[in-house]
């Protein structure tokens, strides 16, 4: 009997346990929430925040989109009053009806924007995300390592037998995919089976060449010589680049995709005047051009860009891009239930021998 | 009052256990089962819709063959792993009585660093441009060399590097039990060395070669950062893909379907070696018996 007693204590205690567990994992309301990647902001935005508007802001990090998209919908947003996403993901919140409607009237830095940033396929006008950060998806190479500089995503996915074992790609689906469906003509976007066929069959055989999947050192790679060409992101490249100046960026010529971080207002937030605030704060031309300097990747933002000193430029092609240029790529788009196939064709490219 | 404080004495010491293991253990992996009976969101999270799909989806070729596949690369670890394991414990329970603690303690010590950091450390060793390529180029090899990393003999060292601790330990206790006289008799009544490892040593050993085995495999069958680090993504195992459905495809249901599915698994495999090592400890005064009478 006293057994029986002491069990259903101890399960109400565990039950308790957990209930509490539950509450210390949502953020405390008090404050404006943002999350973000890790690094993806000047370290002191908390302190030049409250300086600049007397709100106090609490950061916190996520390590990839999918990690704050499974949390956002688990909560169905609460917690978050600005989270920092990927323009797909951003797409998702909207139709899941979590995003916050922008307020234009509350952010008046939206002007600093290139009239592009603010016309983009995924959300034109900005309705419901504002653009942050922006740039391609290319090959990043060692010019003293290979024969000929690489044109085209087949030197990557149909290396010359120099470079095989060399080459890295990344891990993401969406990105892995995007070289093969880009490879063979296809858009970013593409759904259909028979093309999905195809450019399954080549990232297989694609595979048997890599060296690795890699989303975080690949640009380490490429410093240390493991690696002399790989699959990157432009601002990643830049980190190569910046450690050895043989190292460089091009877009093959069949193109790339238009990235884009945004940020999103949640429509569960209850600091809404406060999160616009922040947001116009982030648009604010020196706030903004801190990420180019620091993150080296472009920002949609007219006076920061044009604030960046001009050997920066030099040292970092890639940021000098026109923006009539980068805006030609096509945008990653949320593919809804398509997504499901993406996920078997990545699996089946990472379990084939 | 003496004779009631005993019964509750044990159960209030046990409650923080118990506590601890409803809350973390028993609630998630319910949470997780039920999970596994419902639809994907078209965006990702859950549609409470009953289905059985994913559990179909297991048995898929695809998965179906990434389960084997896994389970090649844990077996290979773990016969590895048994082999070395074993040769150390044997040498450990041999050496002299005073040195065999200190032994045992140089085998565990690895644990005493982060897991990551050991693997990373493998990374750093096998990379083209590591520890070993420079050691080659130091004695004056120049040629091109072969990554060795990312590829499956790394997942494989990695695993085997991991848990061979627990093959020591596991068949040391029982070699160190083991009654000397009886090689002894075997040895007079004209064994061989082989013979008296084979009919004596081994067979009442099993258990604790058995119990490592287990252990072993189960870790490496759902290991996933081993083969992400030293495979370089390029070898995907079961729980690779596990994590893939949580972390990237936002596939909840079906990652709790086959995290379901390699708990099975693991349970199943730590019942039987139960069931035998139960069996063993039964038989094990009869069997002395008879070892010794040759």
């Amino acid at each position: 009997m006293t057994e029986f007693t002491f069990s259903r204590r101890a399960l109400a205690a565990a039950a308790l346990g957990t209930a509490m567990l539950a509450v210390a994992g949502t953020a405390s309301a008090a404050n404006l929430v943002v999350s973000n990647w890790e690094g993806y902001m000047a370290p002191d935005i908390v302190d030049t925040f409250k300086a600049a508007t007397g709100v106090q802001a609490e950061v916190v990090v996520h390590a990839t989109n999918e990690e704050i998209m499974g949390k956002l919908i688990a909560s169905g947003g609460k917690g978050y009053d600005i989270v920092f996403v990927s323009s797909p993901f951003a797409e998702v919140l909207h139709n899941l009806g979590l995003a916050e409607t922008i307020d234009h009237a509350k952010v008046p830095n939206l002007a600093n924007l290139y009239p592009e940033a603010a016309a983009l396929p995924h959300d034109p006008g900005n309705t419901f995300s504002v653009p942050y950060t922006w740039g391609t998806t290319g090959l990043c190479y060692r010019s003293d390592l290979v024969k000929e500089a690489p044109t085209s995503w087949k030197a990557l996915l149909e290396p010359a037998d120099a470079v095989k074992g060399k080459t890295t790609m990344l891990a993401t689906d969406r990105w892995l995919l995007a070289a093969g469906q880009l490879a063979l003509g296809y858009s970013v976007n593409e759904t259909d089976a028979t093309k999905m066929g195809q450019v399954k069959d080549l990232l297989i055989s694609a595979k048997r060449t890599l060296l690795a999947y890699d989303d975080t050192t690949f640009y380490s790679k490429l410093v240390s010589g493991e690696a002399v060409l790989v699959q990157a992101w432009d601002g990643w490249c830049n980190y190569g680049i910046a450690e050895n100046p043989d190292i460089k960026y091009i877009i093959p010529s069949e193109g790339s995709d238009l990235w884009l971080d945004t940020m999103v207002v949640m429509k569960a937030s209850e600091n809404k005047d406060a999160a616009f605030q922040f947001i116009n704060f982030m648009l604010d031309a020196k706030n903004h051009a801190w990420a180019a300097e620091n993150i080296l990747y472009k920002v949609p933002n007219k006076p920061a860009m044009e604030s960046l000193p001009a050997e920066m430029m030099q040292q970092y092609p890639n940021m000098a891009m026109p923006v009539a240029d980068l805006v030609k790529y096509e945008q990653l788009r949320d593919v809804g239930e398509a997504q499901r196939d993406y996920s078997r064709i990545v699996s089946e490219i990472k379990a084939a021998q | 009052m003496a004779v009631r404080l005993v019964p509750s004495r044990s159960t209030v010491l046990m409650a923080p256990a118990l506590a601890w293991l409803t809350a973390l253990m028993v609630v998630p992996c319910v949470l997780v089962l039920a999970l596994a009976f419902f639809r994907r969101g078209i965006y990702g999270g859950v549609d409470y819709t009953f289905t059985l799909e994913n559990f179909a989806a297991v048995v898929d070729p695809l998965y179906a063959g990434i389960f084997l596949n896994s389970a090649r690369i844990a077996g290979l670890a773990t016969l590895i792993a048994v082999v070395v394991g074993y040769a150390a414990a044997y040498a450990i329970a041999a050496a002299p009585r005073h040195r065999q603690p200190l032994y045992l303690f140089l085998a565990v010590l690895p644990f005493w660093s982060n897991y990551l950091i050991r693997t990373y450390a493998w990374i750093v060793l096998l990379n083209r441009e590591g520890l070993l390529t420079q050691l080659l180029r130091w004695v004056g090899y120049t040629g091109e060399l072969p990554s060795l990393l990312y590829t499956e003999g790394a997942v494989i060292a990695g695993l085997v590097y991991n848990y061979l601790p627990f093959v020591v330990l596991a068949c040391y206790a029982p070699l160190a039990r083991l009654n000397p006289e009886l090689r002894e008799a075997s040895r007079d009544l004209g064994g061989s060395a082989f013979t008296t490892f084979r009919r004596i040593t081994l067979p009442l050993t099993l258990p604790g070669v058995a119990a490592g085995a287990v252990f072993v495999f189960v870790l490496s069958i759902g290991n996933f950062v081993t083969p992400a680090l030293l495979g370089g993504g390029r070898f995907q195992m079961i729980g690779n893909l596990v994590y893939d459905q949580f972390l990237a495809a936002n596939d909840w249901p079906f990652g709790a379907a086959l995290a379901m599915a390699l708990i099975a698994i693991m349970m199943l495999l730590l019942m039987l070696q139960a069931f035998a090592a139960t069996r063993a400890e039964g038989r094990q005064s009869p069997d002395r018996g008879e070892a010794a009478h040759g």
